[in-house]
């Protein structure tokens, strides 16, 4: 007799557990790592808020509006380049700290460190995901900016490096953060950091703007340095901004290397 | 004999000042099923976290599938399924998506649909983890564990929080991975979970083994179960004590009220309801108290298990 609520067990016939383990190729398991932290990420309000939403609602209102004042030059030229960087910064720096840390709070680098999948696979399908999340967001930043009229000139090889430099070394900050402080802690560093730089870090504004003084410091944060070489790229400039990319790459080395020593899995 | 799946000798873990684990042997046959049985803080799940490779211990040697789980977790973590307390699943991901990407881990995994529904989860596969009740998500993390076909289970608490059926529906799965050759060891504080499952039976407290055997050894070793009835008050009890086993106590510690004490068989209560019968005594009340492994922890600890 069945009493309601129990569960129906269909059959567990004989050799159903019969023992046979083995890894599967670590390119499947990147593959679904990757393909999951994306979705993940595609699907919390939170995140698409804070890689999508905020960045067009700052290019319309930038562009559109004319709350802050330009040098002259047009003002999606003028804007684009520091949005991007944003864009980029939110990505794989605020949010992949936030979601990196809750997952260690809730036990789920622990559980994904007892399977077959390496540590080094995990942390290439959360690089994957965030590169991923970078070409939904470029191509929707890019295509909102080119309909308001930016015009980018000057080399795009270029510019691709300096995202890919500025993303390594904002996650392997982001999994400084995450891994090192509690989950809360890390959400609401994150959020702040990803404020002051957006205000005072060279994302918004370029550096200029500022008296020469900060600006002689500031020149060497990531996001100074980022958002500055992606404006030289984008305007035209025909030399490689080659003192940002070594100021990121430095950052990369630096935070990667902290990461490695301090990051805690549990 | 099997060889052995696990093997831990003279196993030290200490957190601080406190002692963990304390010279902590244990021995699990290929193929069969270990329970370690202990109140919270006993050292269950420390002890098996050292085997699954999440701590070090501080003295001792630990050998899992004949390999060392810290040095060689990268060829161990393939053949072993874990189960977690708190599971650890993404809260956002589906259970479906959840269990697809453990399986997507190993190269010839159980289907998940399959598992799911053998666990009485497919009416949830759509739902966020967040959202399963606490005994939905235990199913999920047994079912993660299992998916990849793994030699050996480490479940920590697999059956906290179940309802009777669900936790009838995990009993099924350990007893067919047992049935089919895989090793199992588990942590619970449930007597009869260990009872039913466990070839084996280790009970740790303050993180030191105080009894280990299988559930029947435990239960028959030691003191005795009893036998007790209603009768007239004042029988002569000397005639009872002479048909039973010598060593037997026979007592009448309230009027009325007779106390047998000796392991309990049925010719035990044969001689007993006999000698009544010859006494023309009816025998109200009849009872008979087996030892449990709950009794055998009280006897060994003092206290309750689940205090």
């Amino acid at each position: 007799m069945k009493a309601p609520g129990d569960v129906d067990i269909p059959d567990l016939g004989l050799g159903t557990f019969v023992p046979d383990a083995g890894a599967a190729p670590l390119s499947r398991m990147l593959a679904a790592q990757a393909a999951i932290e994306l979705r993940l990420a595609l699907r919390q309000g939170e995140q698409v808020l804070l890689t999508l939403v905020i960045p067009v609602l700052l290019t319309l209102l930038l562009v559109l509006g004319s709350l802050v004042e330009t040098d002259g030059s047009g003002r999606a030229d003028y804007f684009l380049p520091g949005i991007l960087a944003l864009a980029i910064v939110s990505s794989s720096f605020t949010g992949l700290a936030i979601a990196t840390g809750f997952e260690r709070k809730y036990g789920v680098l622990k559980r994904l460190g007892a399977t077959a999948m390496p540590r080094s696979v995990l942390l290439g399908g959360k690089t994957l995901a965030v590169l991923g999340m970078e070409v939904v967001q470029l191509a929707v930043l890019a295509g909102l900016g080119l309909a308001l009229g930016w015009e980018p000139r000057g080399a795009l090889p270029g510019a691709l490096v300096l995202v890919l430099l500025g993303t390594a070394a904002f996650a392997a900050l982001g999994l400084l953060l995450a891994g090192t402080l509690r989950a809360e802690a890390t959400l609401a560093a994150a959020n702040l950091v990803w404020f002051l730089l957006l205000l005072g870090g060279g994302l918004l504004l370029p550096l200029t703007r500022l008296s020469e003084s900060a600006a002689s410091v500031l020149q060497f944060l990531p996001s100074a340095a980022l958002a500055d070489g992606l404006r030289a790229a984008f305007q035209g400039g025909t030399l490689f901004p080659a003192q940002e990319a070594l100021i990121l790459l430095a950052w990369a080395v630096l935070a990667f290397a902290a990461a490695v020593r301090w990051f805690r899995w549990e | 004999m099997q060889p052995s799946a696990v093997e831990v000798v003279g196993l030290v873990k200490r957190y601080g000042d406190i002692l963990a684990l304390d010279d902590v042997h244990v021995d699990v046959p290929a193929g069969s099923v270990l329970a370690m049985l202990g109140p919270n803080g006993a050292g269950k799940t420390t002890a098996v976290e050292i085997c699954e490779g999440f701590r070090r211990p501080d003295a001792g040697t630990v050998r899992v599938l004949g390999l060392d789980p810290d040095r060689d977790a990268r060829i161990l973590r393939p053949r072993v399924g874990v189960m977690l307390q708190g599971g650890g699943a993404y809260p956002a991901a589906r259970s479906g998506e959840m269990l697809r990407l453990v399986a997507s881990f190993a190269h010839r995994p159980h289907d998940p649909a399959t598992l799911l529904d053998a666990l009485g989860l497919a009416s949830v596969a759509r739902t966020p983890v967040k959202r399963l009740s606490g005994g939905q998500r235990q199913r999920l993390s047994l079912a993660m564990a299992i998916v990849g076909r793994p030699e050996l289970v480490f479940l920590d608490e697999p059956t906290a929080g179940l309802d009777p059926a669900a936790r009838h529906a995990t009993w099924q799965v350990i007893e067919g991975l047992r049935r089919d050759g895989a090793t199992v060891v588990l942590t619970t504080h449930f007597m009869d979970e260990a009872e039913r499952l466990a070839d084996t039976v280790v009970v740790l407290d303050h993180g030191r083994i105080v009894a280990k055997g299988s559930p029947r050894e435990l239960t028959r070793a030691g003191m005795s179960g009893q036998v007790s009835f209603r009768a007239v008050a004042g029988l002569d009890l000397s005639g009872l004590g002479a048909v039973l086993p010598s060593g037997t106590q026979v007592s009448e510690p309230s009027p009325g009220r007779y106390v047998v004490q000796s392991p309990v068989d049925p010719e035990l209560l044969a001689a007993v309801t006999g000698w009544c019968a010859r006494q023309n005594v009816l025998a109200q009340d009849l009872q008979v108290q087996r030892r449990s492994l709950e009794d055998v922890f009280l006897e060994l600890t003092g206290r309750e298990l689940r205090s």
